[in-house]
């Protein structure tokens, strides 16, 4: 019993297997779910935001208007047979704001995805090989940083015609950059790490490494990055379509419904409220789930209440 | 630090004159003036008309020409040609940028001031129903797109003029047409009342995020060693939490508050727009509409140096605040 | 008094400057109520100096949080603490700040966070001078500071007076620590771990630096550690904590000697001897319970070698053993007379006999005590 009694000691000396290193993934991952489902906001947020993304995608098959018919009835209040009300020009404004919903959503989710796809390898490549290749690098993503992101976005997308994925494109093209130095720091971190050595000893490729070792295990920061940039993109798409440079007619966004709507507060302030609401709700959800994860991630994180 | 200054401000020259290349190829490539010069116009132009048009705007030479043309004509102060015929770009610039910047100004501070008490406020009644309440109010500025919370701003400037019979809250530009008695007073409450709502709608946002910056910021810090032994030596609870909490924690937030200026300038171009100023968001949106190139350059070079500026007075800043980071 | 509180010794209550009895603290959290300090009894006579031991967690650092009154606000505190007779508990935190710092000081383990960074050392020690002595001017104030960082050691004093934390190593900071704890002759110096963070080589100055803090205020001194070898040579008394007990107290010669708790033994045991290279220590197998929900019986239970079946069932109280103020928490404290760990744990090693030498010979210079 000369043993050194330190918790975990006696798995050291377990040989180490594939397998263990998922099994403690897993494992990582339950704790990560746990925790989040514990956070009530986070979790009330999750429920609410995926009602909305189901209504605005599967609504408009099961709702009797489209978006971009006119119907009889112009300037009407809310009603059973409008809920939303309908604009002056006699659009069903259900029909439309499930539209915009839709549009803006897949705006914001496509800029999540394309910037944190980039912006994750990008960092994990600056961060893994450093030196030279890490110095041009974030010298790149620097740059792309100094750019105000609302004006040069607006400037290219006058360009745009109006379709969503190249707004999309525009608006992911510079934010990646905020991915990128995140995820570097956390690879400058990792690399250093035992799993890291172990697996560049068995002769693991770079690109295994970057990929199967590196990447997952930054998944953390790289997820909460990702909901901040879904808030970020539905609130600078909307912005844009706002002031005439997003998504065009007759495509609609929430932006865009909001915008044609100013003029008509007082008048029919349901057309005014109801798309705003839904930036709100879909923005103040997307928030409180980052947070929600944010907190699961961080195991310093430990909530005391009174 | 003052060696330091003069090195960073030349080491921002080549970052300036790389981003401005890069910005001049998006913005050339953005739309093409020339067709809207030759379709737009009623009657359509002589095909002369339209080659002159290309010569006086440059869209004639390539790219790499321009660019070093209008680089060079800028360090004279010539901002280049504009679409429109008789404007002088670079006077408009400034007059503009003197408009928004009386908007960004009063807006950072104002912000900044509501952000360090609901922040500080927050912090020391954590999960208080307060912190609470601060927390959600927080999250749902953060939610609140700029555009939709203007219009409603503007919409209550209306009714409370109306109310009140007065017309103190200016909704429409940074100030009246005119004025029936021309005073200097009367130009200065005019223009007051016309920053109102704006300030209010810009300093909104940044008001949601440096709050919760506040509070994280002065959380860490009171749970720190050294807040504890201030403490342990006796100190009352008010002057740690001047001398020793807030003093520290200010430290980051200064540094945030001076990078979020691209973003500020970001919601400057929406706010004016709403509240039709005639400022540096309106000759944005005119000039990107108008594929109006030099025009749109000179707005974004001079927000690049904004931006460079703010970022060198977070640096600086920091040193002054901080004795742990020294310049030399 | 004089009977209830558990491991002091009898002698009139005039002479106490601290007194805690029945400490309890308790911490809520999500996942249930953790007691952290689960009632902690000990008296500490004006000069007197007692050494508290456990591994970490064991609630030493929350005791003297308690004291101070510097527990965050979710924490609940039952028991009494008192100084020179006054309740402090319950105490308004106005009160209580005028105490602080002049009355009981308290010094920190990590001299790298204990300062603020953005402040001189200067100002850190004449912020306290001038709190307790509101005349003070800044002159004189300052010229104290210097005299305070040259009493600790600091060399060049009135050059270092304007540094930053920042600008000094480890070592010095705690000695700018020190000085802040001395700067108002205090009653009481609390010293949690001081020693802890610092470098090997640095942790005997920093002693030494503490030994002439007390010697110039004659404070007592409450020092934290879980280092038995930090124990010997500057307290006259120890108590032994363990989840968020006292479970065995007397003087440095008792628990040396003659411990009388099997985790005592297990602690002594886990000392490397000096003087015989071949024998191995003796660990304590296991690890410290968790203080939430914490299961009845003796919390040393499951890693003591002597556990019978009452052990599970009831919590030893802390009684005397033999003729000497020695006390302790064990059901067998008697069978444990003249048992040494090598008898009750796997492996022979443990030096207490030397350890007791040395705490012998290296006693501190007693500071004006009247008391023994």
């Amino acid at each position: 019993m000369t043993e050194i009694d330190a918790p975990g000691a006696a798995d050291s000396r377990r040989p180490a297997r594939e397998h263990e290193f998922t099994v403690e993934q897993r494992s990582q991952t339950r704790l990560v779910l746990r925790r989040f489902a514990r956070h009530r906001a986070a979790m009330a947020s999750l429920v609410v935001f995926v009602l909305i993304v189901l209504w605005a995608f599967v609504g408009p098959h099961l709702w009797h208007y489209s978006y971009a018919k006119f119907t009889p009835d112009n300037s009407q209040a809310p009603s059973r047979k409008h809920p939303f009300g309908t604009d002056s020009s006699g659009y069903d404004a259900y029909a439309q704001v499930m539209r915009g919903t839709q549009t803006s959503l897949k705006v914001a989710i496509l800029i999540a995805l394309g910037s944190t796809a980039v912006g994750a390898v990008w960092g994990a490549v600056a961060g893994f090989y450093r030196g030279l290749v890490d110095a041009v690098m974030m010298r790149v993503a620097d740059l792309v940083l100094t750019l105000p992101l609302f004006a040069i976005a607006l400037v290219i997308s006058s360009r745009s015609g109006g379709s969503w994925y190249w707004i999309a494109a525009v608006i992911a093209g510079l934010t990646w950059a905020y991915v990128a130095r995140v995820v570097r720091s956390t690879v400058l971190s990792l690399r250093e790490k035992e799993f890291v050595e172990a697996a560049r000893a068995l002769g693991a490729s770079d690109t295994r490494i970057i990929l199967r070792h590196l990447l997952p295990n930054a998944l953390g920061p790289i997820i909460v990055n990702a909901t901040v940039l879904v808030a970020t993109g539905i609130l600078t798409e909307t912005a844009l379509s706002f002031v005439g440079f997003g998504v065009q007619p007759p495509d609609t966004s929430l932006g865009l419904l909001v915008s044609q709507a100013q003029t008509a507060v007082d008048t029919r302030p349901w057309l005014f409220y109801i798309p705003g609401a839904f930036i709100i709700a879909i923005a103040l959800t997307i928030n409180f789930i980052g947070d929600g994860l944010r907190d699961a991630f961080d195991p310093r994180q430990q909530r005391v209440r009174q | 630090m003052l060696a330091y200054t003069v090195r960073r401000i030349l080491v921002s020259i080549p970052v300036l004159v790389v981003s401005t290349f890069v910005v001049f190829l998006v913005v050339v490539n953005s739309g093409d003036p020339v067709a809207n010069f030759a379709t737009s116009r009623q009657p359509a132009p002589s095909k002369a008309a339209v080659a002159a048009f290309a010569r006086h705007i440059h869209a004639d030479q390539p790219v790499m020409e321009r660019y070093w043309h209008w680089i060079t004509g800028v360090l004279h102060g010539d901002f280049g040609p504009s679409v429109q015929s008789n404007l002088d770009i670079g006077h408009d610039l400034f007059t503009r940028f003197r408009v928004t910047v009386t908007l960004v100004a009063s807006a950072m501070v104002i912000a900044l001031l509501l952000a360090v008490v609901f922040g500080v406020f927050s912090a020391i009644r954590q999960y208080s129903a307060a912190d609470y309440a601060i927390t959600f109010v927080g999250f749902l500025f953060l939610a609140m797109p700029v555009f939709w919370f203007a219009v409603l701003l503007k919409q209550a400037g209306i009714w409370f003029n109306e109310q009140t019979g007065s017309q103190f809250l200016g909704t429409i530009g940074e100030k009246s047409p005119y004025l029936e008695v021309d005073t200097t007073w009367n130009e200065f409450t005019d223009r007051l009342g016309h920053l109102v709502l704006p300030t209010i709608t810009l300093a909104l946002v940044s008001f949601a995020s440096w709050t919760r910056y506040t509070r994280a910021s002065m959380l860490e810090v009171l749970g720190s060693d050294y807040v504890r032994l201030a403490r342990a030596k006796g100190l009352r609870r008010r002057t740690v939490l001047v001398r020793h909490a807030l003093r520290t924690a200010l430290i980051p937030l200064a540094t945030v508050t001076a990078l979020d200026i691209a973003i500020i300038l970001g919601g400057a171009v929406i706010t004016e727009t709403i509240f039709q100023w005639h400022g540096m968001g309106e000759m944005l949106v005119q000039s990107a509409q108008a594929v109006d190139v030099y025009r749109t350059m000179a707005w974004l070079l001079l927000s690049a140096v904004v931006v460079i500026g703010f970022n060198l007075l977070a640096d600086l800043l920091y040193a002054v605040l901080d004795p742990r980071i020294r310049y030399d | 008094m004089t009977t209830t509180s558990h491991g002091v010794r009898d002698v009139p209550v005039t002479d106490a400057v601290l007194e805690v009895d029945g400490l309890t603290v308790e911490f809520p959290t999500e996942d249930g109520t953790v007691r952290a300090v689960r009632g902690v009894g000990y008296r500490l006579d004006r000069g007197e100096s007692l050494g508290i031991v456990g591994e970490s967690g064991s609630g030493k650092s929350v005791t003297a949080l308690a004291v101070m009154g510097l527990l965050p606000g979710t924490a609940r505190v039952g028991g009494s603490v008192r100084f020179e007779g006054t309740e402090l508990l319950g105490l308004s935190d106005a009160r209580l700040s005028d105490l602080r710092g002049s009355g009981i000081a308290m010094i920190f383990q990590d001299p790298m966070t204990s300062l603020n960074p953005v402040h001189t050392v200067g100002h850190q020690i004449t912020e306290t001078l001038q709190r307790h002595h509101p005349g003070l001017n800044r002159r004189t104030a300052r010229a104290r500071a210097v005299e305070l960082l040259g009493t600790v050691g600091i060399p060049g004093p009135e050059r270092r007076v304007d540094a930053y934390p920042h600008e000094l190593s480890g070592g010095m900071r705690q000695r700018v620590v020190i000085a802040i704890a001395m700067a108002n002759d205090p009653d009481v110096i609390i010293a949690d771990e001081p020693t802890t963070a610092l470098d090997v080589t640095v942790q005997a100055q920093i002693l030494e630096a503490l030994q002439t803090a007390r010697a110039e205020t004659g404070a007592a001194l409450v020092l934290i550690t879980h280092d038995l070898g930090v124990v010997a040579g500057h307290t006259d008394r120890v108590a032994v904590m363990y989840a968020g007990r006292i479970v065995e107290t007397g003087s440095v010669e008792d628990i040396f000697y003659t411990p009388r708790m099997p985790y005592t033994l297990g602690l002594l045991g886990s000392l490397p001897r000096l003087d015989r290279d071949e024998e191995r220590l003796t660990p304590i197998t296991g690890s410290p319970p968790s203080l939430l929900n914490l299961p009845p019986g003796c919390p040393f239970a499951p890693r003591c070698p002597l556990r019978r079946d009452t052990c599970d069932d009831t919590e030893p109280a802390l009684r005397p053993v033999g003729p000497e103020p020695h006390f302790s928490a064990c059901h067998f404290a008697a069978e444990l007379a003249d048992t040494g760990a090598e008898d009750v744990f796997d492996t022979v090693g443990a030096d207490a006999e030397a350890l007791a030498r040395y705490a012998d010979a290296t006693t501190p210079d007693e500071p004006p005590k009247d008391t023994v």
